[in-house]
């Protein structure tokens, strides 16, 4: 406890700086911002900024970019509730509730109790973060090759539980994304593979123009296809704060929310988008009288909230103690450490303890400042809802075009890009989930390098990710899960979980 | 012949044209395999190549036991359009400079949308240029030049 105490103290002293409440603030809003626009999200933004962030020190480029993610939970509700479109694929099951909410007359009541629920969610996942981080770093120094690979199996395994529509695809797409990751030189012999003798392939392709392509322009493209349907409904947003009777009959459901958020952020492959999910179809499971859910129930905005901002926070657990990340936006972060020269893993926690306990206490500071921001900005946020999409997507295009370019000044990255945006749309075409793609792509080197190491250690024998107890535990989840997840009860309940998207 | 599930099929040609691709390509360029406890560069790579060149097959094979959608058409008006201007940005903004580099593509990019209001998109285009230079080269201090390098 007492070094809990001392270790919030320390990252209190390094996040309530100016200079790291500033960048704190500035993550949180344009977080909102992009987590208000549809069509465009955490992982290209954060994609976009990195190279920005280069020049800054390291807590304080970490602190924005995790600002953006939770900001950006935030930010996907106020579009759910008001225009019945999620800005944010977290926000999904928020718009059936919340939307209908608004039609009554209470969008205030909604997005004051989505932003309250978030909040609450959002300082109960960061002291989980706090308090759970420390124990796990502890066991992760015992994990040898073996397990990071089996973990690893599972984070991947997990993704393809969490991709929509078919699960044949979704391990396509892993393998297709670990393949790719492996281009170019190869740690332990120098020789550089599959660069075709073009230099710049020999340091590999790089994971922000595989992010960007797929995540940024892919989706541009394919709105523009689709044409601009948007409908906004602002006639009155009424008063914002919740009354007594509303409270009461939402804070059962922000508790189970944040408890089942938490938990499913931490899971490798987990993430807000299922967190919200699962807290939605916990509600109407549980509630007495389920037949208010759809038509304006306001458990059905609270505990999605609170579940996918939960989640969002818990996500940097796997992340910051074994260095392995559980989703895409976290993938993005390794990179932003990995360019930071900070190796991802249980070491920061020791090695970095400014910058490890500065971006934990960031995140509570950056919950409050959401809250308290958000509410009187609503009208703010509403306005930029009414920007046509023909004059937003230059502009995504614009600072995503200066974001590539940056990475090594060069035209290569951004043809690249270029290239990526094309793959990235036919997936689309093919109804190939890119997201376990890019989790792929991220782990694919980690995994061959343990792969390698283990098998050394073992003298040639894969026995060894059986015979070891926690690396055996680890396969046989992962092995549960496909099993489960191929059971054909199972597979049509997942697909009508999906079917809303 | 008709496809049943074109989506899958495809995707399965996908798959297991770039699965078995990677594996040839270890073979054809001779990575070294090495041995279970020692592997060479070659090693994982050919096993997953190989891996994803049987998925492939099999997700090709069972998309005639299933009926799916088809593949709607590709738009190709937004594709080339945006993909070219970024293309065009990459390739031109070391001599042009970025405050012309933008405006040029956002004037590109504007005839992948619906409608292209000339007045308006070369506005954006403006604006755009101006605020990312104040905050990119300005801000953040990214080495862009900013004006057409024939200017000096």
């Amino acid at each position: 406890m007492d070094a809990l105490l001392a270790n919030l103290a320390l990252g209190f002293s390094v996040a309530f700086t100016p200079e790291a409440l500033m960048y704190c603030l500035l993550g949180c809003l344009l977080g909102t911002l992009i987590g208000v626009l549809p069509g465009i999200g955490p992982v290209a933004t954060i994609a976009m900024l990195l190279p920005a962030t280069f020049t800054l020190a390291p807590e304080l480029s970490l602190i924005m970019l995790a600002g953006i993610y939770y900001g950006a939970q935030y930010g996907g509700s106020t579009t759910a509730i008001l225009v019945n479109l999620p800005g944010e694929s977290s926000s999904v099951v928020t718009a059936l509730d919340g939307y209908q909410m608004a039609r009554q007359g209470k969008a205030g009541t909604a997005l004051g109790i989505a932003a309250l629920g978030s909040f609450f969610a959002g300082c109960v996942a960061t002291l989980l973060l706090a308090a759970a981080a420390p124990p796990l770093a502890q066991i992760a120094f015992k994990f040898g090759p073996a397990e990071y690979f089996s973990l690893m199996t599972l984070g991947l395994i997990a993704a393809v539980v969490l991709a929509h529509g078919s699960v044949i695809k979704a391990i396509g797409m892993i393998l297709l994304g670990l393949l790719l990751g492996l281009v170019g030189t190869d740690v332990n012999s120098g020789m550089a593979r599959f660069n075709f003798s073009i230099p710049e392939l020999s340091d590999g392709i790089g994971f922000v123009a595989v992010a960007m392509g797929v995540f940024g322009f892919a989706e541009i493209i394919k709105n523009l296809e689709q044409g601009e349907e948007r409908e906004i409904f602002v006639n009155k947003v009424g008063r914002l704060l919740p009354s007594m009777q509303d409270m009461k009959e939402a804070f059962p459901a922000v508790l189970r929310g944040t408890g089942l958020g938490s938990l499913l952020g931490i899971l490798p492959g987990g993430g807000a988008v299922l967190a919200s999910f699962s807290a939605y179809t916990l509600e109407k499971k549980i509630a007495k009288d389920s037949s208010q859910f759809g038509k304006g129930d306001i458990r059905g905005v609270a505990a999605p909230e609170s579940a996918n901002n939960a989640a969002a926070q818990t996500s940097f657990i796997p992340l910051l103690t074994l260095g392995i990340p559980p989703n895409p936006v976290m993938a993005l972060m390794v990179g932003a450490m990995i360019i930071q020269g900070i190796q991802p893993g249980p070491q920061v926690m020791s090695e970095k303890p400014q910058l490890f306990w500065g971006m934990i206490v960031s995140m509570w500071i950056g919950n409050l400042m959401l809250v308290i921001l958000n509410l009187p900005l609503i009208g703010m946020w509403i306005k930029l809802l009414t920007v046509p999409y023909r004059l937003l997507y230059p502009a995504i295009l614009t600072f995503c075009c200066i974001g590539v370019y940056s990475l090594s000044n060069s035209p290569f990255d951004v043809v690249v890009t270029a290239m990526f945006g094309l793959i990235g749309y036919l997936f689309i075409k093919l109804d190939c989930e890119p997201a376990p793609l890019l989790l792929g792509f991220i782990l694919g080197p980690m995994m061959e390098e343990n792969l390698r190491r283990a098998m050394l250690l073992s003298r040639g024998d894969a026995m060894t990710f059986l015979n070891r107890p926690l690396s055996a535990t680890l396969l046989a989840i992962s092995l549960l899960l496909l099993v489960i997840i191929m059971l054909p009860a199972i597979r049509k309940k997942r697909e009508e979980a999906f079917v809303e998207e | 012949m008709q496809l049943r599930n074109p989506k899958d099929f495809w995707s399965g040609v996908m798959f297991a044209v770039i699965g078995f691709a990677f594996a040839i390509i270890v073979k054809v360029y001779e990575y070294p395999m090495g041995t279970a406890s020692r592997m060479g560069p070659g090693y994982f790579p050919f096993v997953l190549g190989n891996a994803l060149g049987v998925l492939g097959l099999v997700i090709l094979l069972k998309s005639f036991l299933s009926d799916g959608e088809r593949v709607s058409k590709l738009a190709w008006r937004p594709l080339l359009w945006i993909l070219g201007a970024v293309v065009v940005f990459g390739l031109t903004v070391k001599l042009i400079g970025l405050a012309l580099a933008i405006i040029v593509l956002v004037l590109i990019s504007a005839f992948g949308g619906h409608e292209f209001k000339l007045k308006e998109q070369l506005t954006a285009g403006v604006v755009l240029s101006i605020g990312s230079i104040a905050v990119f080269v300005y801000g953040l201090k990214l080495p862009f030049p900013i004006w057409p390098s024939f200017f000096g």
